[in-house]
């Protein structure tokens, strides 16, 4: 059940809202450049921030993103683990991940890195080929990337995870497999590989707005190709858009998908914890003003009911190799064996889903349409 | 009652009917211009849309003549499309004249002509009207010679206006005091008054829209239907103006409105006698026939909570709607539904649209059907209007299908196509007549099932429009037909089945097919559809899955967003029906009856 979720160790991510520069694609909260006066006033009001959640815990987990965590220095770094450990229980053996833009890795960035505790690095490096990095508006190159993955190794780094993004204008089905090959040569950990689409507001939206921009079949996937590209090299597709060698997935994205509680700190962080889902401001300045003055950053929550918290459970679910239980499901009122039989037995006879007992988990043909897996359960 | 006229309008679909009744209604000041609004006499909103009447009304018009004297006008307005034919009749039949309106740029039409016919059946005054006079396409001389070639009509006897621009219409009053003969009919003799349509009012019962032929009628009356005997106790009588006018009596010669207590309009039937139930006249007025519908669909609600509701509403609907009949009805793909009785697609159509709108309702309808006859081996006759009731084809031994005379009028440079049309409709029998060199008549007689299948709008684009259309009900004739099932993804939906001209199965299977292959949006799977006779698969298409429809980012943030976007996806389904594994949207039960071919 999923009670036994609420009981499991949580996850902490804590988001750094800071970037060296805007990537063309990206709609998150993050600031440009930001001044170092504004960076140490968010690093304290982190620190306040965590004293209001000392209830929360114990974590097993600790996840710096953002925005670019990497933007800070190894000193911001130190002191907001140090808080961290001050605050909660953090178990040992905690996974702690810190996501990186290559172009900030030094050697002795990353030696600082890995002493401060952290064991896991997360790095950003989206394709291998110099046109999409910059159609994409990153400011690192390639051979920046492949030098952060040497120093990271040389560092002594044994967890890490490269970020990749397919689906780039005019860029062939071949010229992707190509970047993921020698992703693989490098062996690393893990791998997410995210589709790329227009988020609006973004410069990348802006371009694209006479909607030029799918120029693939609908009836072809590329994440199928992908998946079967890197199971060949014995990586584990374990959610949509996530791979990793057996046993290494991100052990704190995965709490996101089973409905393990997590902390959130940071402006426009989200929480869970129960039914209760809650935010923070986006906004850094007002984020940081809350604290000062000793009030709660928390913009909204909300409580979902049993029907809300079956459907985040379902879609969240499928997008999992793990797939959902059944017997959870009907706890919440969702009875698909019963209710949903035709479209099951569809699913399961065109090979979108794997029944198995009492979980049904999507093959990777169904992840690539989980969202209109959970439509039609929900329907 | 000298002073009383009863008159209609009547013309072909466009040619300006409401826009003439308009102004005459603003011509004689019985609505203020602060009041008044286009097509008055349309007042449900699908009326206004579409421009079209679908409920006959009628109001009277004070109107001082040049000979000094005042008349009271009675202008009767009737519905304009062939599904409403007999109601047209009911309502000419209590006029003694009709203003017979002809667009001066399309001339004359099908309909023009298949109404004249109705007004000469009733022995009423015709006066030409020539309208739309001043537009740049406007060929008067032409309408003239149609006149006279096509309606026998004398063109020296027409009128000409644009009841646009409001021109010519007191020449058109005062045509109508001359020419229209007043009505005839005694006072005293026993009352026999017309029925010619009714309306719903929630406060007060039905209202009962009559001619007063003979006799007299007033407030506390005992009077009785003819057709069926009931006897009401009269509360009010009176006149229409824009707005119900109170009289102390009705008298021979008048038109107005009867309130009796009567619960529904379904108790009342267009085209029955009224009379005295003390003492009642001897015969009741010619013309009367029981209204039998023609097409037949079953209604379902889209989520089968809806039941409850769709029952209400239907009861609701049927309060003001006496040519709509339903009955239970239960489908296996659809659940529980009714089966309703029409008059013919654009009644289907109104049914359905004022069902949804008026009512909220999301509906599905199963693809129409006419109604069949069966004789079977032992004997009995059995008639079939749902294909779900389809008899065991092995115990049949005769099959009947109903037929229809259609007349259609065209250019003649449209004949070889609208032929091509009719034959492949099955049509036989054809005559062929030439109103002016380059207009034709044609009719034929054809099988109403191939009507209701897309022949109205293929008609009409293998004439370009210049073609037009109207039909008859004629008799039954023994035909081979099958039933054509239809399964989505190896299940049958009964709802799409359809009973066909064995001949035409496998071509009206194949359509059905690929028309369903349009409408049903691609699912994640492939979705087999299939046309089968017995269990014989005799046309098949297949939708291809999409492969794609997958967020890449879910995490933190991303989790609250998604669910909200999912709720409001599931919000939207609403015009979408499961069938099994399959959602098909409402609109694919009634696209199988159309065609996409020139």
């Amino acid at each position: 059940m999923s009670q036994d979720n609420q009981n499991r160790p949580w996850g902490l991510y804590i988001h750094v809202p800071f970037c060296a520069s805007k990537c063309r694609y990206c709609a998150f909260y993050s600031l440009p450049s930001p001044s170092s006066d504004l960076v140490e006033k968010f690093v304290s009001a982190l620190a306040c921030e965590m004293e209001l959640y000392r209830d929360c815990g114990p974590f097993d987990t600790v996840y710096l993103g953002g925005g670019t965590p990497s933007v800070l220095d190894t000193e911001q770094i130190y002191l907001i683990l140090n808080s961290v450990r001050r605050n909660f229980r953090i178990e040992p053996g905690a996974e702690i991940t810190v996501e990186a833009n290559p172009a900030d890795i030094s050697p002795q960035y990353a030696a600082e890195l890995l002493r401060s505790g952290i064991n896991r690095l997360n790095l950003g490096v989206q394709s291998f080929d110099s046109e999409v990095l910059k159609f994409l508006g990153r400011r690192h190159s390639p051979g920046d990337a492949l030098a952060s993955i040497k120093c990271v190794r040389a560092a002594g780094f044994r967890n890490i995870g490269l970020d990749l993004i397919y689906s780039i204008p005019r860029q062939s089905t071949d010229q992707w497999l190509r970047i993921l090959e020698q992703a693989v040569l490098i062996r690393p950990e893990h791998l997410s590989c995210y589709e790329l689409t227009l988020e609006p507001g973004t410069p990348l939206a802006e371009e694209f707005r006479d909607g030029q921009f799918r120029t693939d079949d609908e009836t072809f996937s590329v994440l199928e190709t992908t998946s079967a590209a890197l199971a060949e090299n014995g990586y584990v597709h374990y959610e949509v858009s996530n791979f990793s060698l057996p046993g290494m997935e991100s052990r704190h994205n995965s709490k996101y998908w089973d409905h393990t509680p997590y902390l959130g700190l940071g402006p426009s962080a989200h929480s869970f914890r129960g039914r209760r889902r809650w935010w923070n401001l986006s906004s850094v300045e007002e984020y940081t003003a809350a604290l000062q003055s000793g009030k709660s950053p928390v913009e909204a929550g909300e409580d979902l009911k049993d029907e809300q918290m079956g459907e985040e459970f379902l879609f969240l679910g499928l997008r999992t190799a793990r797939g959902v239980s059944l017997s959870e499901l009907q706890h919440y009122g969702l009875d698909l064996v019963n209710t949903k039989t035709a479209i099951l037995d569809a699913c399961i006879n065109s090979g979108l889903l794997r029944i198995d007992n009492d979980r049904i988990s999507p093959t990777v043909k169904g992840m690539a349409v989980a969202d209109a897996l959970a439509k039609a359960f929900l329907a | 009652m000298d002073h009383i006229r009863n008159f209609s309008i009547i013309a072909h679909i466009d040619h300006g009917k409401s826009t003439l009744a308009d102004r005459l209604i603003q011509y004689t000041g019985v609505v203020d211009a602060r009041n008044f609004q286009d097509q008055i006499l349309d007042n449900m909103d699908i009326e206004r849309e579409r421009g079209i009447t679908i409920k006959s009304q009628a109001i009277t018009l004070p109107y001082r003549a040049e000979d000094g004297g005042i008349y009271m006008l009675n202008l009767i307005d009737t519905p304009g499309h062939v599904d409403f034919s007999y109601e047209v009749s009911r309502a000419l039949a209590s006029c003694e004249g009709v203003l017979l309106l002809i667009d001066a740029a399309q001339g004359v039409q099908a309909q023009t002509i298949a109404n004249l016919y109705l007004a000469m059946d009733h022995n009423l005054e015709i006066i030409p009207v020539i309208n739309k006079i001043d537009l740049p396409a406007a060929d008067v001389e032409r309408v003239l010679e149609q006149i006279d070639a096509e309606l026998g009509l004398d063109p020296d006897t027409h009128l000409a206006c644009s009841a646009k621009a409001g021109t010519g219409i007191e020449e058109i009053f005062e045509a109508i005091v001359e020419r229209i003969p007043p009505p005839k009919g005694n006072p005293d003799s026993p009352l026999a008054a017309l029925i010619f349509d009714a309306h719903y009012d929630s406060y007060r019962g039905t209202i009962i829209n009559c001619r007063v032929m003979d006799g007299r009628i007033q407030a506390g009356d005992m009077i009785r239907f003819m057709s069926n005997g009931a006897v009401y106790k009269v509360e009010e009588v009176g006149r229409f103006a824009l707005a119900r006018q109170k009289q102390n009596s009705l008298s021979a010669g008048e038109v107005g409105y009867v309130i009796a207590g009567v619960k529904t309009v379904s108790d009342v039937r267009i085209g029955d006698t009224i009379t005295s139930d003390a003492k009642p006249c001897g015969e009741p007025l010619p013309g009367f026939r029981e209204v039998k519908p023609v097409v037949f669909s079953s209604i379902y609600p889209i989520a089968s909570d809806d039941y409850e509701d769709l029952a209400v509403s239907l009861e609701k609907y049927k309060l003001n709607d006496a040519s709509f009949i339903y009955q239970k009805d239960s489908s296996v793909a659809l659940g529980q539904g009714f089966r309703c009785g029409f008059l013919g697609l654009l009644h289907l159509d109104i049914v359905q649209e004022r069902l949804e709108r008026e009512f909220n309702l999301s509906i599905i309808l199963s693809v129409p059907s006419v109604r069949f006859r069966f004789t079977m081996r032992d004997g009995s006759l059995v008639q079939i209007d749902n294909p779900s009731q389809y008899p065991n084809p092995m115990q049949i031994a005769k099959a009947e299908e109903p037929f229809i005379r259609a007349t259609m009028l065209l250019p003649e440079r449209y004949l070889g196509a609208v032929m091509k049309l009719c034959t492949e409709k099955r049509g036989v029998n054809s005559v062929l007549n030439f109103t002016s060199p380059t207009r034709a008549e044609l009719t034929y007689e054809m099988p109403l099932s191939e009507v209701i299948f897309d022949f109205y709008d293929r008609f009409k684009t293998v004439t370009q429009g210049y073609g037009s259309f109207d039909y008859d009900l004629i008799d039954y004739r023994e035909s081979n037909l099958a039933l054509l099932d239809i399964l989505v993804n190896g299940e049958r939906v009964d709802a799409l089945s359809q009973i066909v001209h064995r001949d035409r199965a496998r071509a009206r299977a194949l359509q059905s097919c690929e028309r369903l292959k349009e409408e049903i949006p691609r699912h994640m799977f492939k979705i087999a559809i299939q046309g089968a006779i017995g269990g014989e698969v005799i046309a098949r298409t297949t939708i291809s899955p999409f492969r794609k429809d997958v967020t890449a980012k879910c995490y933190g943030g991303d989790i609250t967003r998604k669910r909200k976007l999912l709720e409001k996806q599931k919000k939207g389904k609403k015009r979408m029906k499961m069938v099994g594994s399959v959602t098909i949207p409402q609109s694919a039960f009634l696209a199988v009856l159309k065609t996409d071919q020139e």
